[in-house]
């Protein structure tokens, strides 16, 4: 793919680059390569303090986390409320895409921990159990 | 997405206002979120703390709610004893926690798990841990179909064989599979990565959409847009570390595994549908 050259290609342009992505103005297939496996040498003090909180051995379903592009921004998709969350503006971001999922990793557990969470009101009202 | 431009076909097809991903939200990060690492609701449990159910006596249903009967009082480490095959038992935890069940679970056990660490010391029936979000399963024996259906997150491991259908419409996390897995294995997948150890049987990987799926063993055949891919580094390392977690080993090495990804040749389908829905209204 050709983004893989540029780390920046989704949050310059639309990524809609292939003919028949122009023809149906969406791109086609993930903006970001959701095969790559973690380099553990980048966890953040966050996510080790996380990993060893919840007793597991690595980063476990955060390992499907990275940081992705929507709307030429950069952005996290949580699936609890099954949409992407948009990193802040102010973020620098660092040249590799190992750091900006270990980035993207620690934001999403912040903000689906948090009390402003979608879920918390969600399961307020809907909750069984 | 991106604003649509007028130059493309799209905006002579009426579909310049139209959302066609549908899932972005108006939801932004704070750098001062929040420090918490579990979810607001759930239970403070310490793993310090032990406690026992004997299921022999109870139904599924008593069982689950003896489980978070104990979680609330803050038990963080929960042994199930005599469980008896039945169904359903461990389903929809969403807290840390270390369960054991000692003995074999029925149909569904363990599903909708977000963030506990669960053993079973004997076997499992269908549908294992089905729609599981985090955290670990490991069970010791063997496992029956559907084994981590839909899963979309954590590690799943059966150190025995499986049936047919293992991680049918995977969206994430690891299954890893001991022994061999049945036909049909990974059909559907969409993320995520299955290790089989064994052998493989039919129709491997059909319709795969993404995801990575490690083979130890033969592969009977390939599914419709499953192909061979190349191992690199990252890929043993890898599966060195997560191999090694829950003690396991490729029987010839990591090195020599089978990668199989998608062909990605079906990858126009869900793009191809908006479309056609649009022109038909």
């Amino acid at each position: 793919m050709a983004y893989e050259k540029d780390i920046d290609h989704f949050i310059k342009g639309d990524g809609l680059d292939s003919e028949r992505e122009q023809t149906i103005g969406q791109h086609i297939g993930y903006r970001y390569d959701v095969n790559l496996v973690p380099d553990y040498d980048r966890l953040t003090p966050f996510l080790k303090a996380y990993i060893e909180t919840m007793g597991w051995e690595d980063l476990n379903w955060l390992e499907d986390v990275h940081m992705g592009y929507e709307e030429s921004r950069p952005a996290v998709f949580d699936r609890n409320i099954n949409g992407w969350v948009t990193v802040p503006e102010d973020m620098d971001l660092p040249d590799n895409q190992q750091d900006r999922d270990m980035i993207a990793r620690e934001l999403l557990i912040k903000f689906q921990m948090s009390s402003r969470h979608p879920m918390v009101g969600l399961r307020k009202a809907y909750a069984k159990f | 997405m991106a604003e649509l431009d007028r130059t493309h076909e799209s905006h002579e097809l009426g579909m310049h206002t139209e959302q066609l991903s549908g899932r972005t939200q108006q939801a932004f990060f704070s750098a001062e979120e929040s420090d918490n690492l579990v979810y607001p609701w759930a239970s403070k449990v310490d793993f310090a703390r032990s406690g026992e159910i004997d299921a022999a006596t109870l139904d599924q249903k008593q069982v689950n709610l003896e489980i978070r009967r104990l979680m609330s009082e803050g038990y963080g480490t929960i042994t199930v004893k005599n469980p008896g095959a039945k169904h359903s038992l461990g389903v929809g935890i969403l807290n840390r926690l270390h369960l054991h069940f000692d003995g074999s679970l029925g149909y569904f056990g363990c599903g909708l798990l977000d963030g506990p660490n669960v053993t079973v010391s004997g076997r499992v029936g269908w549908s294992c841990a089905e729609n599981m979000m985090a955290g670990t399963l490991v069970v010791e024996k063997n496992a029956g179909s559907t084994f981590g259906a839909a899963i979309r997150g954590g590690d799943l491991v059966c150190k025995g064989d499986v049936g047919s259908r293992t991680g049918i419409d995977q969206k994430g996390g690891t299954i890893i599979v001991g022994g061999r897995t049945g036909a049909f294995s990974g059909f559907m997948m969409q993320r995520g990565r299955m290790v089989v150890l064994g052998d493989a049987g039919k129709n491997l990987g059909d319709s795969m959409y993404d995801g990575t799926i490690y083979v130890g063993g033969k592969i009977e055949d390939l599914g419709v847009d499953a192909v061979e891919g190349e191992m690199t580094d990252l890929d043993c390392q890898w599966l060195t570390r997560k191999l090694g977690q829950y003690g396991l080993e490729a029987p010839n090495g990591v090195e020599n595994m089978t990668k199989i990804v998608s062909g990605k040749q079906l990858w126009n389908y869900d793009n191809l549908e908006s479309t056609e829905k649009k022109l038909v209204l």
